[in-house]
């Protein structure tokens, strides 16, 4: 699997598969059993602790729960990477974390604290605060998920707009496949840990292998179970009026 | 969310009142006075035996503690106990022929200095030694002598006796 | 039979894994290069969340344990005719063991288990993830400053606690029962030595607030980021930190006494 510079990937698949792991496997938070990453030339698992730190920094990532520090107000939030890592005085730090609210709509919110915002808000909040150290690759966890139409379409012309804007690389999870599908450039399907269809958003469509048509179409049986693996009802029923 | 300036003044307060705290737990309640030597001069005595007498203990005149035992030491050649006194600068007219005993306060109390003024024209001044000392009284001794000088009266008696009979 | 000693065995090996992560979390913390500008002001804020937020019920506590101590205490003196002692007793009892023993079980209940509530729910929220994927070290940001923040805390705490207990036992004793003042606080200073007994309650509560607060900081950060697993991490992090706090004081005593 490769994900190109400056293009939106997206990586979808049934729940359970693996996806968010494979974010978590780019960021260097957990450790592959094998195989390699490499994220700009650098084997991620590979480097010592500074030099991962310092890849994070170029990395920005949107977790499913916005991941927001409760403790804080929406500006320092966003200011949060850059108080840590920047030396930049209080003025061109407000200057920033205002322009980064800014692109996200939310300047106007910037005094509220992470339990008053909806879900949709505060994933664009930590949406601020992902790309508040202008970071070259970003990954969005479940961004659309749990989210009402609307929002949906605020976040998607996010991603899309940012990615274009700022240069970015942008890697999707998700299972909001028409939604997904209809800004990714690049799409990767996967089930039962590997991959079962790749390609454009056209040959994503025209892909006939079955497994992935159940999923693109969501047709509740197929490939993919319906049901548990369990053995028949007719055994359980007999066992528990005979047993 | 506080501001940092409110949380770092209470933090502030807090930390005073630690502080006042451990002052009081110092002066109050340990009397701690060896950081702030009290105006005094020392004196010394020598005793044979100081029984339960400890360093901080008080010396009194009449009831009225006017210093403590700031040293308690043995003589290596004498095998007596010397005993460093300081003494408060507002008592300093001490005859130099007064005497020091070791007292127990109560029946379970602490033992503490007792000195008995005389009547000597000069008084005692630092570094002087008082020479008329009384020991401590330990209540097991005085028990063992008083059984003692009971059992050795009686058999006096009996032998008078026996005499007696004799003569 | 065999069950049974495989479970022990399962059971022992986990205890040791446990133990084994909660040095490393500790190391990691002790041994980090310390950042001071910013990390003053962070542990700053964890004194005032750990500290100043107990002060309370600290207070309230040493009062009335000095006032309660003094009135048992001198109706069992006054049966010998020692009540004179009554100051004695309540300072050397309050300042070797009531003090820093009753100061950390409080603690334990009040911050410890905030704390925690307060890292197993940023993990359940991902707020640790996210810290660490923009490249801050959650140990160093999240758990250094607690951690100092429970050893500033405890004994500062401490001292507080055995000031108001005396002055507690004074109200009982001076107040209300008829002591003498004076005898009362002479007593007291005659018997009690302050490196003997006050610095060495001190001491005690340093290391009750450093192990209390790393178990409460381990059970947080391990927790089962889900909210049954968050609330038995508090119940172990309170019943931990209590069972540590007992026998940290008996092994402690026992090293002071014996003059270790």
């Amino acid at each position: 699997m490769s994900i190109s510079h400056g293009k939106i990937t997206a990586i979808m698949g049934p729940s359970g598969t693996g996806k968010t792991t494979l974010l978590r496997l780019i960021g260097g938070q957990l450790y592959p059993n094998q195989g390699n990453i490499r994220v700009a030339g650098q084997d991620v698992h590979q480097l010592s602790r500074p030099a991962l730190y310092h890849l994070r920094k170029r990395m920005g990532m949107l977790f499913q729960s916005g991941g927001l520090f409760t403790h804080l107000n929406v500006f320092e939030n966003v200011a949060f990477p850059l108080r840590e890592h920047t030396k930049l005085s209080d003025a061109m730090i407000r200057n920033l974390v205002l322009l980064k609210l800014q692109m996200v709509g939310l300047r106007g919110a910037r005094d509220l604290m992470p339990s008053e915002l909806s879900g949709g808000m505060s994933r664009r909040v930590a949406l601020a605060r992902a790309i508040a150290l202008d970071p070259e690759l970003i990954m969005y966890d479940e961004p659309l998920a749990g989210q009402d139409p609307i929002t949906k379409g605020i976040l998607l012309d996010l991603i899309r707009t940012l990615n274009d804007a700022l240069g970015l690389t942008t890697i999707i999870v998700s299972h909001d496949v028409q939604e997904t599908l209809s800004i990714a450039d690049y799409s990767y399907v996967i089930a039962d840990g590997r991959i079962i269809g790749k390609g454009s958003t056209a040959a994503i469509h025209e892909n006939h292998s079955e497994q992935l048509r159940q999923f693109i179409q969501g047709l509740p049986d197929g490939p993919v179970p319906f049901h548990y693996p369990v053995k028949p009802l007719e055994h359980d029923l007999i066992e528990e009026s005979y047993g | 969310m506080l501001s940092q300036r409110i949380i770092e003044t209470t933090v502030g307060l807090f930390m005073l009142a630690a502080i006042a705290a451990l002052l009081m737990l110092a002066f109050k309640v340990s009397g701690l006075t060896s950081f702030f030597q009290r105006e005094g001069y020392d004196i010394t005595a020598e005793f044979d035996d100081i029984g339960q007498l400890k360093v901080r203990g008080p010396v009194k005149i009449g009831g009225v503690t006017i210093g403590e035992v700031t040293k308690i030491h043995l003589d290596p050649t004498t095998y007596r106990a010397i005993v460093t006194m300081h003494i408060d600068a507002r008592v300093k007219d001490i005859p130099k022929d007064s005497s020091a005993s070791i007292l127990t306060a109560g029946l379970l109390g602490d033992n503490y200095i007792a000195i008995t003024p005389m009547y000597a024209e000069d008084f005692l001044a630092n570094g002087n030694q008082i020479q008329n000392t009384h020991s401590a009284m330990i209540l097991e001794k005085m028990i063992g002598q008083f059984i003692f000088n009971a059992g050795h009266s009686t058999k006096d008696t009996s032998k008078n006796a026996t005499n007696g009979e004799k003569t | 039979m065999v069950s049974t000693l495989t479970k022990m065995g399962q059971s022992g090996l986990l205890l040791l894994s446990q133990c084994g992560k909660a040095g490393l979390l500790l190391s990691s913390v002790v041994l980090r290069k310390p950042q001071f500008r910013k990390g003053f002001s962070l542990v700053l804020q964890q004194i005032y969340a750990e500290g100043v937020l107990s002060l309370l019920i600290i207070m309230v506590s040493g009062l009335f344990i000095g006032m309660v101590v003094a009135l048992q205490g001198y109706h069992t003196l006054v049966k010998f005719g020692a009540s004179q002692q009554l100051g004695p007793l309540v300072a050397l009892s309050v300042l070797r063991e009531l003090g820093p023993v009753v100061t950390a079980l409080l603690f334990a209940g009040r911050a410890c288990s905030a704390l925690t509530a307060e890292i197993g729910l940023m993990k359940a929220t991902e707020q640790l993830s996210s810290m660490e994927m923009m490249a801050v070290d959650p140990i160093h940001r999240v758990i250094a400053p607690r951690l100092w923040g429970g050893f500033i805390s405890m004994p500062l705490l401490t001292i507080i606690f055995n000031a108001v207990a005396i002055y507690g036992a004074f109200l009982v004793g001076v107040k209300w029962l008829g002591l003498d003042a004076g005898a009362f606080w002479s007593n007291m200073q005659s018997s009690v030595d302050f490196n003997e007994d006050v610095l060495k309650g001190i001491y005690k509560s340093v290391v009750f607030g450093l192990v209390m607060t790393w178990i409460a900081l381990y059970q947080g950060f391990y927790a089962v980021p889900t909210s049954a697993g968050i609330s038995n991490a508090t119940t172990r992090t309170v019943v931990y930190a209590s069972l540590a706090v007992l026998g940290l004081d008996f092994i402690l005593t026992t090293m002071m006494i014996g003059g270790w």
